[in-house]
């Protein structure tokens, strides 16, 4: 057990930094049937306005204003790579999606110089302590927690509040949901809103676990986010993090066993065989037949 | 109104063709040479290759001209971007082609060198490396030249030096899948270590890891007594600060790649014993070296952008004095060919000998300039404190 215990440790607080950025791929595609790409760069950004922010800023200022700045970008790309694309189909929204990936990793090579940078600490998440004799970060226990407890005040805003059943509504049924009126570009851009504070919560997590910044760093959590949110049938938030978590532990696991050249391999054929035998994933809706 | 966009659009098109055309005609009518630098600005290796690049434009402006046939010539430097990735580079080798350069300078990163290598010797235009270290990239490649140590001597200058210092039995040896710099100078490592009576444990990571708390396990369970990481300093300074936070006591030690601000960052702050191998010393008071420091530093210190590219700081990186001595090598071999061409400026490499900051410049044998002793430096709380040199025998 003591073996193991480190390990598991490891994949679980990698898992919740996973179930933090899968949520916001699931929600915009519950929502826009579109997978944003550029999340896993606004999860970069994040990163990058808090090195900049707590440079200057104390951390009781800097950390809200790192949210709000997370809420704007995603927002902006919204509306400038999104919303002038809503009638064109399915494809061009998604090479636009693509598009403003690669713009903002060039801007922040740009502007940044690409060497690394350091994540700033931040006090009492970022102290080592000792659980059952293994040493790790406090922010380790931490982010399984927190994922949990922000993902029931999510379902909550889902299934109680106004804006929570227009969403439901604008996914259920993007035309009908309008003839309703629902004012469709304020839900979506709430579901962005709510998406990249999500992104930055997460990423002060993942960054004070993993304190180097770069601009391709959001890539690969970003593609994992991506796969646990298939995993647990993309459009459904438990299920996003459900997969965050069973795909962080299975990693840590595989290289544990020592077959760290395959960790990414038994990821991913764990997804194709889920796949296989629930082709919505684990919590995903049957397709509706529309007449 | 779309009409009218499209032809806005192919008139800017049309006009920078037109462009094109008047710089490319003026440049052949003048006398300049041109030199190419093939390094990455973008990638794993962009950070590492723009320090590179930094120091082959100061060596441009401090030896801006030429001399051939009594005539002087402007050096002009022409500088693409391989993206650190071995499918672009042939693209960016073939736009050095085409621009016409008399020789290449680059580049960081092994892969991308090889990667490249084919194209350089078909045009016949000698490359000259700056801090490739595989052993690969110059052999049976007659154009291709290099100013530094390599990996084989490096990875046995290590593995001595670890068993020298902490009397090392076990080694953990943990490099990126597939990354040819890595994982050549990780078995040299393993098999210099195995020679000397060592065991090894060796371990790969996937490109884009970013958790390497289990690796580190692996270590601590292994029993290790050194690990040896080599990898780009993205990957090394997250293995370095989780293994602060995983409480790992274990010394880690590196390869020339890990001698970058971004190591002294990480280690900051920590108590682990971070060791790198490499080719400069920044405090090395000797000939040609303490005024390259001198006049590298003021000018990083008169552009911000150039301050920014070198990480924020005015750190003098060992990759940035090997560009200098690449670019000043080129400049040795175009005076002795006395002409601009590619195939005189490579049959003039094996006269080329002088003092550069990185120390004797020669060589005698074939493609690889003829050095024999490394720097160790440990990272100390933000500086790099020089340990020793090394030779690859204890």
């Amino acid at each position: 057990m003591t073996k193991i215990l480190p390990y598991l440790l490891g994949g679980i607080s990698v898992g919740g930094q996973y179930a933090l950025i899968a949520i916001g791929y699931t929600m915009v595609y519950g929502i826009l049937r579109l997978i944003n790409f550029a999340h896993g760069d606004i999860f970069t950004a994040a990163g990058f306005f808090m090195v900049y922010a707590a440079a200057s800023l104390p951390l009781y200022l800097s950390i809200p204003l790192v949210i709000l700045l997370t809420i704007l970008m995603g927002v902006l790309v919204e509306r400038a790579a999104y919303k002038p694309l809503r009638s064109a189909p399915r494809m061009s929204v998604m090479i636009s999606a693509i598009g403003m990936s690669y713009l903002l990793e060039n801007v922040m090579w740009y502007i940044t110089g690409g060497l690394a940078k350091r994540y700033p600490v931040i006090p009492w998440i970022s102290d080592s302590v000792t659980i059952l004799g293994c040493t790790t970060k406090r922010v380790t226990i931490i982010t399984p927690i927190l994922t949990v407890i922000l993902v029931i005040g999510l379902v909550i805003l889902i299934q109680k509040t106004k804006i929570g059943m227009a969403m439901r509504a604008a996914s259920r049924d993007f035309e009908t949901a309008r003839l309703m009126g629902i004012k469709i570009d304020s839900v979506i851009s709430f579901t962005f809103v709510v998406g990249s504070a999500l992104a930055a919560v997460g990423s002060m997590l993942y960054f004070s676990n993993y304190a180097t910044v770069t601009p391709v760093v959001g890539v690969m959590p970003g593609l994992k986010a991506f796969v646990a949110a298939v995993f647990g049938g993309i459009g459904s938030i438990p299920g996003a993090v459900l997969g965050g978590f069973i795909i962080g532990i299975s990693e840590t696991l595989t290289k544990g066993a020592g077959l760290t050249t395959f960790s990414d391999a038994v990821t991913f054929a764990l997804l194709i065989i889920i796949l296989i035998v629930k082709p919505t994933g684990l919590f995903g809706e049957k397709p509706t037949q529309k007449v | 109104m779309k009409k009218l966009l499209a032809l806005i659009l192919v008139l800017a098109m049309t006009l920078s063709l037109a462009g094109c055309g008047t710089s490319g005609s003026g440049q052949s009518s003048s006398k300049t040479l041109n030199i190419g630098v093939f390094e990455p600005a973008s990638g794993d290796n962009g950070a590492g290759g723009k320090q590179e690049t930094l120091g082959i434009e100061y060596a441009n402006s401090v030896t801006p001209t030429v001399q051939i046939n009594g005539q002087t010539y402007n050096v002009a430097l022409k500088i693409v971007d391989n993206q650190s990735a071995t499918d672009k580079a042939p693209t960016a080798a073939q736009q050095l082609v085409s621009d016409g350069v008399s020789v290449v300078l680059g580049s960081y990163g092994s892969g991308v060198s090889m990667a490249a290598a084919p194209i350089f010797q078909q045009a016949k235009i000698p490359a000259i490396g700056a801090s490739c270290t595989n052993p690969a990239v110059t052999q049976n490649r007659p154009y291709y030249f290099r100013v530094c140590f390599i990996d084989p001597f490096q990875g046995s200058v290590m593995a001595n030096f670890v068993k020298d210092q902490f009397n090392a039995k076990k080694a953990y040896v943990l490099n990126m899948l597939g990354e040819d710099y890595g994982s050549g100078l990780a078995t040299y490592f393993a098999n210099a270590f195995k020679q000397l009576g060592g065991t090894v444990k060796s371990e790969e990571f996937p490109e884009g890891t970013s958790d390497f708390s289990a690796y580190i396990q692996n270590a601590i369970n292994y029993g290790a007594d050194v690990i040896f990481a080599p990898s780009a300093t993205t990957y090394a300074s997250l293995i370095i600060s989780q293994a602060a936070s995983a409480g790992c006591k274990i010394p880690l030690a590196g390869g020339d790649t890990w001698e970058s601000s971004v190591i002294l960052d990480a280690q900051k702050g920590t108590n682990l014993q971070v060791y790198v191998s490499t080719f400069f010393d920044e405090n090395d008071k000797s000939g040609a070296a303490a005024a390259f420091v001198t006049g590298f530093k003021a000018w990083l210190n008169a552009n911000p952008q150039r301050k920014t590219d070198n990480g924020g700081n005015d750190i003098v990186a060992a990759v940035s004095a090997l560009g200098y001595d690449a670019y000043m090598t080129a400049i040795e071999a175009i005076k002795i060919a006395n002409s601009t061409t590619g195939e005189d400026v490579r049959n003039a490499m094996s006269k080329v000998s002088f003092d550069g900051v990185t120390g004797h410049i020669s060589f005698p044998n074939g493609g690889d300039a003829d050095k024999n002793e490394a720097f160790i430096k440990q990272a100390d709380n933000g500086v790099f404190k020089f340990i020793k040199r090394q030779s690859s025998k204890s």
